[in-house]
């Protein structure tokens, strides 16, 4: 799960790592009072969306106006506020289509004097997290990943214990901060570990992050992903989902306990298994089609999902065909092939369907198909399946 | 012989009394793995189908000899349901369960390692030696006792792999789903360990998926130290950047991860790899050619 920057920094608050203060506006007019409140010069406007290089993204229509912007009167912020709020911004991480700007953080600015990149992962080779931190702030960190990874600095540490403070000398040593600045550091860096493990974080970004004039250490940035699965014992962190910057047809389908990633071809699939599912994408598209999804009914999929699995498929503009792909195992063929026929009646197949069965009760199943009047085109096996649902969409 | 299990291996149900835990070591035992005994906090003295139930995984070890375990408990008391494993000496410990925190499983995974239990999963089918034993999720009959020795990252692509080598009468050895989640026991490195030392496993068959660098890590592994045949099959080449595709492990980040450098590292180790799913059985058939 993702949340907006301004929640992450409030979160960042809560825990001791430092911040500058911020209020979140959805209108010009609040941000204008935002600024005024802040009592402070220089504030920025920065578009919230759950997506990052907001800082070089543009609004659609107006190529002019980026997504991170100083402002320096109550007139400026309005004018951005007004250029940003409603309108569809850009970026390197959106894809061309972007995402709706809702809100707009106005945070008091700062005197920077060095820009620095941290941020925590989990490195699945090690089987640990890694605090990564770079000279090169304020870029994208994958560009500096390919062309300069030696200025990006590792240190993996235990969750239980967390970073120590030799970690934390190492890499002010290997940064270039001294002084007070990396007593600074020697305060933030424990810090936003000790946060990434308490929140079950499986990713906490900070770019850029700044040294100040006076030698503080604060986070310009927060970007944050949490570990879905550990949510149960983070229940306050539920209302800080934004459902507005989610996929609606992937919303529907995680309440329905489906994995659906929305794709952009024209060939529906349903599949039990996500291996299976990407596989049976792969081999679509091996036969020259474009699959129009991901999507994984689950081990123990039922009637209810089956049908909402095809509701969702068939709202898709896009779709003109759909492939289902099931090997029997937890789930059985019997139960697919029953749901099938539910789903002909209450949703109605407007277009083509292949209907691949194999494993437990695959004999019942396909018996249960053929007697039934529900349209299907039967396949023997995962290539007969693409290839026909690929000349069936023509 | 078979790796991991075989028909003396004794298996206890953690989460036994579970409706999943029920229903699977029903069909556990009615597939011949000797069930020895389930174990439920506070339901100890009961029985499923006359299975015994425990309180503890030390009780249900001194009173059966249980040397495996298969876990069904849910995520949030996964790690401690396996933690509990491996004080009580269980050797193979199979945790099926889906959707245990990632962090959970750092803490696990190093008390794991420093053990002298292997640990299977979380998020996985399970094992299966066929004709032996089957500890897990997967159905049964599709197996036949055999020659390659299959492991994945993935539970029904896995199934679909098992029914072509059963179909081109190869047979399986012994059959490993490793799990779908970012950290999980054993590696595919582990295996190929094993299955190079297995008399009975002629050749290898290794699913993976894109997300991670475990199947570059095998290749390099495999060339170095592997002498049998062996043939793979990454899924996921059409996936897009950034959108994790339903396994918590699957998902290209960064540009890391792509199935064309995993498939570039494995063809670079000499393994056959299998250009769509349907031709998996036909890369193992290849590659034992090749040899």
């Amino acid at each position: 799960m993702k949340i907006h920057e301004y929640q992450g920094k409030e979160l960042f608050r809560q825990a001791g790592v430092p911040v500058l203060e911020g209020i979140v506006a959805t209108t010009p007019e609040e941000a204008v009072a935002a600024y005024e409140k802040l009592g402070g010069a220089i504030a920025v406007v920065k578009s919230q969306i759950h997506a990052g290089g907001r800082g070089k993204g543009t609004v659609r229509d107006n190529p002019d106006q980026k997504g991170v912007v100083v402002c320096k009167s109550s007139d400026e912020v309005k004018a951005v506020a007004a250029g940003l709020l409603g309108k569809t911004l850009v970026t390197i991480q959106t894809g061309p289509e972007g995402k709706t700007v809702n809100k707009v953080f106005v945070e008091a600015g700062c005197d920077i004097a060095r820009e620095l990149y941290l941020g925590i992962v989990l490195d699945r080779a090690s089987s640990q997290p890694v605090l990564m931190a770079s000279t090169e702030g304020g870029v994208e960190i994958e560009k500096v990943a390919e062309e300069t990874p030696e200025l990006i600095f590792k240190e993996h540490f235990d969750p239980a214990i967390g970073l120590e403070g030799f970690q934390v000398r190492k890499l002010c040593k290997k940064l270039g901060i001294t002084g007070p600045a990396a007593k600074a550091a020697a305060r933030f860096m424990p810090a936003i570990c000790r946060f990434f493990v308490d929140y079950d974080c499986s990713l906490t970004e900070i770019n850029p992050l700044v040294i100040t004039g006076d030698d503080q250490m604060i986070a310009l940035d927060a970007k944050i992903t949490f570990d879905g699965n550990a949510l149960f014992r983070h229940k306050n962190l539920l209302e800080l989902r934004d459902l507005s910057e989610e996929e609606p047809s992937e919303v529907r389908a995680s309440e329905s306990g489906l994995s659906y990633v929305k794709l952009e071809g024209n060939i529906g699939c349903l599949v039990n298994g996500a291996g299976l599912a990407m596989s049976t994408m792969d081999i679509i598209k091996y036969h020259g089609g474009q699959p129009a999804n991901f999507l994984d009914v689950g081990g123990g999929a039922n009637a209810a999902q089956v049908t909402e699995a095809f509701r969702i498929l068939l709202s898709d503009p896009n779709c003109k065909g759909v492939l289902v792909n099931i090997f029997g195992g937890i789930a059985r063929c019997t139960t697919i092939a029953a749901a099938l026929i539910e789903a002909s009646q209450t949703v109605g197949f407007t277009v083509p369907l292949v209907v691949r069965l194999e494993g437990t009760e695959v004999e019942e199943g396909r018996k249960m198909l053929a007697d039934s009047d529900v349209d299907i085109i039967s396949a023997t096996d995962i290539t007969d399946a693409a290839k026909k649902i690929v000349a069936a969409v023509g | 012989m078979s790796i991991l299990v075989d028909d003396n291996t004794k298996v206890i149900c953690q989460g036994i009394t579970g409706n999943a835990g029920t229903f699977h070591s029903l069909g556990c035992r009615d597939y011949g793995t000797k069930m020895v005994g389930g174990v439920t906090p506070g339901k100890g003295g009961q029985n499923v189908e006359g299975i015994p139930v425990f309180d503890t995984v030390e009780e249900a070890v001194t009173q059966t000899g249980a040397d495996a375990t298969m876990i069904f408990v849910p995520p949030p008391f996964t790690a401690d349901a396996i933690l509990e494993a491996v004080d009580a000496g269980i050797k193979v410990i199979a945790a099926i369960t889906e959707g245990v925190p990632v962090l959970d499983m750092v803490r696990v995974y190093e008390k794991v390692r420093a053990s002298d239990s292997v640990l299977i999963g979380p998020n996985c089918p399970g094992l299966i030696t066929p004709g032996a034993c089957k500890i897990g999720i997967m159905p049964g009959y599709i197996h036949n006792p055999g020659k390659v020795g299959v492991m994945s990252r993935s539970g029904t692509l896995t199934y679909e792999a098992v029914w072509q080598t059963s179909n081109l009468g190869l047979g399986q050895s012994t059959c490993v789903g490793l799990g779908g989640d970012p950290i999980v026991g054993t590696s595919f490195i582990d295996l190929l360990a094993r299955y190079q030392e297995d008399p009975q496993t002629e050749a290898i068959l290794m699913i993976g998926e894109i997300g991670g660098s475990a199947e570059e890590e095998a290749a390099a592994f495999a060339k170095a130290n592997v002498t049998k045949p062996v043939a793979a099959f990454i899924a996921g080449r059409t996936a897009p950047p950034g959108k994790r595709m339903g396994h918590a492990g699957a998902i290209i980040s960064g540009g890391k991860g792509t199935a064309e450098e995993k498939v570039a590292a494995l063809e670079d180790a000499g393994i056959v790899v299998a250009p769509t799913p349907a031709d998996m059985g036909d890369a193992v058939v290849k590659a034992i050619a090749k040899s």
